[in-house]
């Protein structure tokens, strides 16, 4: 298929050796605690990577819990120590930001079936002792929030000033509202959906046969002999990339503008930028990444719906929320749409609880959340500077 | 100037209003009247509000908002979910206001309603006199770039409710400073010297 062999790029197996040490030096909790899964199975001692930013205050009123997305991870702001490179939510959070980390505490823990730290497909699977591949349980977004949570005990924190997340963060945030309706004061799920619509599932499906066709993927046993199927994985988050635009907004990035040249080439190299772009994305990709993650984390955002947990009922499963809510959504995000995202209004305002709703208006796509989007980061800063005024006065009485 | 006279509008609704409620502002702009609402009758507010920059505004006043269109996007509540739903000075604007007045009626035990007053003498003057759309502090605009599409007058509105069998619990005539309880008996004279009628309906 597309052949694309970086230049300088470490063999894999070295790769994963040196992932390993980066991530001997991150925040790890041990959960002693059995936790079991929805698929029935039941997990311990299982490792729960972690990282905080700025510091829990003596009233332990200022705790901000973020939940990543798809293929994000626990270093939300400063520097990715595996990666080198600047935080996914750099935009948001660190000192002065929206999510001001001098003046919050700010925790991120790694998805449980992630690559970086916790438990996950690449980890030693304690029967067999060797790396589990696709022996590793099917997990659901109930089983991730389930694993975070045990972390907010570990950090002595009984009810969080605010929890937030976009994307798949934002799903786990509303099952997290869902299942501990106590924990947070307020919650700012955004651009999500309370369940995958057959669009989403579709896309995902995508991503997973593009790994499976890979030769390399050998049904999940690559990682016993520490390969990574990379030109499917790197397909996979192409077609990602494709969705997390809008159609304007690629168009007026890329166009039909050519990839440093001035005419075809008539071949089937990367002639238009787009394509370059989307080559250079997919194979960055497959440096951090793991394949088996994919398939696994994809597959639990494909088994969300809050509503078939709750009897069919959205505003069920928001039943008797003290949290506050503030929801936002981008216009030209196409694949967790201004819809989605008001269905969860909607079933929220049923239920009597504290909603607030935003849709910000802009042509960068699903992507805006990660983006320096001013309007986006207003309302996200003054939504938590004020809960924090209302969080002080509630715990003062 | 406007503020003031937006503020004894904002007074007149506020002692329509019993302490202690669950309150929907629809058209909340940015959030005056909530806040209003929120310290002086202790009440639980909930605004919705079309532009972007006012419900930013609402949430950095911890005011919770929800970014909508009342003409199409009232639906979202479920009936009697409000004690009161609040629509100040934008029932003309609508493209059918009697359908967001049915919808308002759903949502709310009882429902307090604005509007200019076609009815006061100097629009009424205006029109005769000069023979032009009326140009008035309350009615700022021009013919060509009103969003009032449904202009009434208090007489309208009251006749409007007799009609369709609405309670008409209370009606409030504004007049600068001036406020007056407005009845069947006085609803001439007062339809020609209030420049804005609140209305208590349920």
């Amino acid at each position: 298929m597309i052949n694309v062999a970086k230049k300088g790029m470490p063999s894999l197996a070295g790769l994963f050796f040196w992932m390993n040490i980066k991530l001997e030096n991150t925040k790890k909790l041990e959960v002693a605690k059995p936790l079991k899964l929805d698929c029935g199975k039941i997990i311990k001692d299982f490792p729960l990577a972690y990282e905080t930013y700025g510091k829990l205050n003596d009233n332990k009123d200022n705790a901000i819990l973020v939940f990543h997305a798809l293929t994000g991870d626990q270093f939300v702001t400063g520097t990715n120590p595996i990666t080198n490179k600047e935080g996914w939510w750099i935009t948001a959070v660190g000192p002065g930001k929206a999510i001001d980390t001098n003046k919050y505490f700010v925790i991120c823990a790694n998805v449980i079936g992630g690559c970086m730290g916790s438990l996950g497909p690449r980890n030693i699977n304690p029967d067999t002792k060797k790396p589990y591949g696709l022996d590793f349980p099917v997990i659901t977004i109930k089983d991730m929030v389930r694993a975070q949570e045990t972390l907010l005990e570990h950090l002595g924190i009984k009810k969080l000033l605010c929890a937030t997340g976009g994307s798949m963060g934002g799903m786990q945030l509303l099952q997290f509202c869902a299942t501990f309706p106590d924990k947070t004061f307020s919650a700012i799920p955004i651009a999500c959906s309370s369940s995958h619509s057959a669009q989403n599932i579709a896309l995902n499906e995508l991503a997973r046969q593009a790994i499976m066709a890979d030769p390399v993927w050998d049904n999940g046993k690559y990682v016993l002999k520490d390969l990574q199927p990379k030109n499917g994985l790197a397909v996979a988050r192409m077609v990602g990339h494709i969705s997390y635009l809008s159609e304007k907004g690629m168009q007026e990035k890329f166009g039909r503008k050519l990839q440093e040249k001035a005419d075809y080439e008539f071949s089937f190299n990367a002639d238009f930028q787009v394509e370059s772009y989307l080559r250079h994305q997919g194979y960055a990709f497959v440096e951090r990444f793991d394949a088996n993650s994919v398939l696994y984390i994809t597959r639990a955002m494909d088994y969300f719906d809050l509503s078939k947990q709750f009897n069919g009922g959205l505003v069920e499963a928001f039943k008797n929320q003290k949290t506050k809510f503030l929801i936002i959504s981008f216009s030209s995000d196409w694949l967790y749409t201004t819809k989605d995202n008001k269905d969860i209004v909607i079933a929220l305002n049923a239920s009597g609880a504290d909603v607030s709703y935003s849709e910000i208006i802009t042509d960068k796509g699903h992507d805006s959340f990660l983006l320096n989007e001013p309007q986006f980061l207003k309302t996200l800063k003054g939504f938590i500077d004020s809960m924090h005024e209302k969080f002080k006065n509630e715990k003062r009485i | 100037m406007k503020n003031s006279k937006m503020k004894k509008e904002f007074k007149v609704i506020a002692d329509l209003l019993p302490n202690n409620i669950r309150v929907l502002d629809v058209g909340c702009g940015d959030g005056s009247l909530m806040n209003l609402l929120k310290k002086e009758k202790n009440v639980e507010v909930r605004g919705l509000e079309l532009s972007q920059e006012n419900v930013q505004e609402c949430i950095h006043k911890g005011l919770p908002v929800i970014q909508g269109n009342a003409e199409t996007e009232l639906h979202q509540f479920p009936n009697k979910s409000f004690d009161y739903v609040v629509l100040s000075q934008t029932l003309q604007a609508f493209y059918e206001p009697e359908k967001v007045l049915r919808n308002l009626l759903r949502i709310g035990k009882s429902v307090v309603i604005s509007i200019p007053n076609f009815g006061y003498w100097k629009v009424r003057t205006k029109l005769l006199f000069f023979g032009k759309m009326p140009v008035t502090k309350t009615l700022p605009n021009t013919w060509y770039n009103t969003p009032n599409l449904h202009m009434c007058t208090i007489k309208d509105l009251f006749n409007y409710c007799d009609e369709k069998k609405i309670n008409i619990k209370k009606v409030v005539g504004v007049n600068e400073d001036k406020t007056s309880l407005i009845k069947k008996s006085n609803l001439e004279i007062k339809n020609l010297f209030s420049k804005v009628g609140i209305f208590l309906i349920s």
